[in-house]
């Protein structure tokens, strides 16, 4: 299932025509936190899979994992700040030995916690009970299916993850996810290729319709993101000759509208060595929050990193195309 | 040498050059032709690339066939969408072998 793909460290930028600073300048905006109301940790790199779109350079090879001593740091934010949400993040999250004691520790802490979970960590070893776990401390389960076929799935997340992703789906539902208000799972859409996502609510409708219909698999929303043009997606890129005409279509489709409510205004990231950044895609480009801020975790001061200037680079423009693109699909209607 | 450029595309705009009145009517009538309405985006980037093909323009192949995927459509559906058009464009040319039938049998004992 997984597919031998290779490390990249230190990955460069996407050429844009214009960079994002000159963009927002030319349309009078400027780009700047609010009050945090999400903790966004990246619990490490490991990952049972290797897609080739992954920003993270995910793979069963990886070895960065947040230590103990970080989560703890993450657990004392949650406890002191009471920030409403924890969204847990990888690699496979549920990897890091440290995962279980992180979220049932968060939940005491009456935080909703979010798991990115890419669906077939649950057929490795020890990992079974998954849905069963998730349920216990009613996480939200956020999980990429790229498309509702076999074919698109397995070309960008490695053959045979559809099968897989699908017994996966149904033993969520059977836990009771999906199913109701209660249990929430979300599926996330992002395009196979370079070009971007469909309308979300039009192809959510065929999600629901074809999941059901297909495999009996029901799911809650389905979130549309677009690929980010960074690490192993912008190698992709480069490789079939798709850098430039991406970057163009992205910079075209750039919507002023999308400003206010791109995610790096209410989350603060974290990587696995405590390091904060604004979003998850800065922080896989070593770049961390802005100078003035606190830059770790343990330093962690809301107000002194409210306001603070995001830090952008050609990436952004993957945030700003069309309707926008988050951890939460679209930001403007 | 050939004379279709992959780049011409993003120049389409330069036929407003002498003639931008007309060159902004059309937009506004093409761009309000792709909007949702009775039928879907989806369906209507269908239909753009099923004539795409049928018309035979390079260019339309390429955006269409871009919107179809950016409107939530597969390849299994965007080949079926291709082969209605192109098995139209083929009876088109078989049903005028009435014609044919037709100055036979007139020319015929």
């Amino acid at each position: 299932m997984t597919t031998a793909l290779p490390v990249i460290n230190n990955s460069p930028t996407a050429r844009s025509p214009v960079s994002f600073d000159e963009k927002l300048a030319q349309n009078n905006l400027a780009l700047e936190a609010a009050v945090i109301d999400t903790l966004q940790v990246n619990v490490g790199k490991l990952c049972n899979q290797a897609c080739k779109h992954c920003h993270v350079d995910a793979s069963p090879k990886r070895t960065e994992i947040m230590p103990l001593e970080v989560v703890e740091e993450c657990l004392d934010v949650l406890r002191m700040h009471k920030i409403p949400t924890l969204d847990i993040t990888g690699g496979a999250p549920e990897l890091n030995p440290n995962f279980r004691y992180f979220v049932t520790e968060a939940r005491k802490t009456g935080a909703k916690v979010i798991v990115r979970h890419n669906l077939t960590v649950m057929f490795e070893a020890g990992q079974e009970d998954l849905p069963e776990f998730f349920a216990e401390n009613e996480l939200e389960v956020v999980s990429s299916l790229p498309y509702f076929l076999q074919a698109q799935t397995d070309a960008q997340r490695g053959t045979g993850v559809f099968d897989k992703s699908i017994k996966a789906l149904q033993k969520l539902n059977a836990a009771g996810y999906g199913r109701g208000e209660n249990l929430i799972l979300n599926l996330v859409y992002n395009p196979v290729g370079a070009f971007l996502p469909p309308a979300q609510d039009a192809i959510e409708k065929d999600f629901k319709r074809e999941l059901k219909t297909r495999y009996d698999v029901e799911f809650n929303n389905l979130f549309t993101i677009t690929n980010m043009p960074i690490a192993r997606y912008l190698e992709w890129l480069r490789r079939s000759g798709n850098e430039h005409a991406y970057m163009q279509k992205l910079v075209n489709a750039f919507n002023p509208a999308t400003l206010e409510g791109l995610m790096c205004r209410n989350l603060i990231s974290v990587d696995w060595r405590g390091n904060l950044s604004d979003c998850d895609f800065n922080q896989m480009l070593d770049l961390t929050v802005e100078p003035r801020a606190p830059q770790t975790i343990a330093d962690f001061d809301p107000a002194k990193l409210s306001k603070r200037r995001i830090v952008t680079g050609a990436h952004c423009f993957g945030c700003t195309a069309g309707a926008g693109s988050s951890c939460g699909g679209v930001v403007a209607g | 040498m050939h004379y279709y450029n992959e780049e011409d595309l993003g120049r389409f705009g330069e036929i407003a050059k002498y003639k931008p009145e007309l060159f902004e009517k059309f937009m506004a009538w093409y761009q309000a032709c792709q909007e949702e309405g009775a039928l879907s985006k989806r369906e209507k980037a269908l239909i753009g690339l099923a004539v795409a093909v049928t018309v035979q323009c390079p260019y339309c192949i390429d955006a269409f066939t871009n919107s179809a995927l950016e409107n939530g459509s597969n390849m299994e559906q965007m080949t079926e969408a291709m082969h209605l058009a192109s098995a139209i464009r083929g009876g088109a040319s078989l049903v005028h072998g009435i014609q044919s039938h037709n100055a036979h049998d007139k020319v015929s004992m």
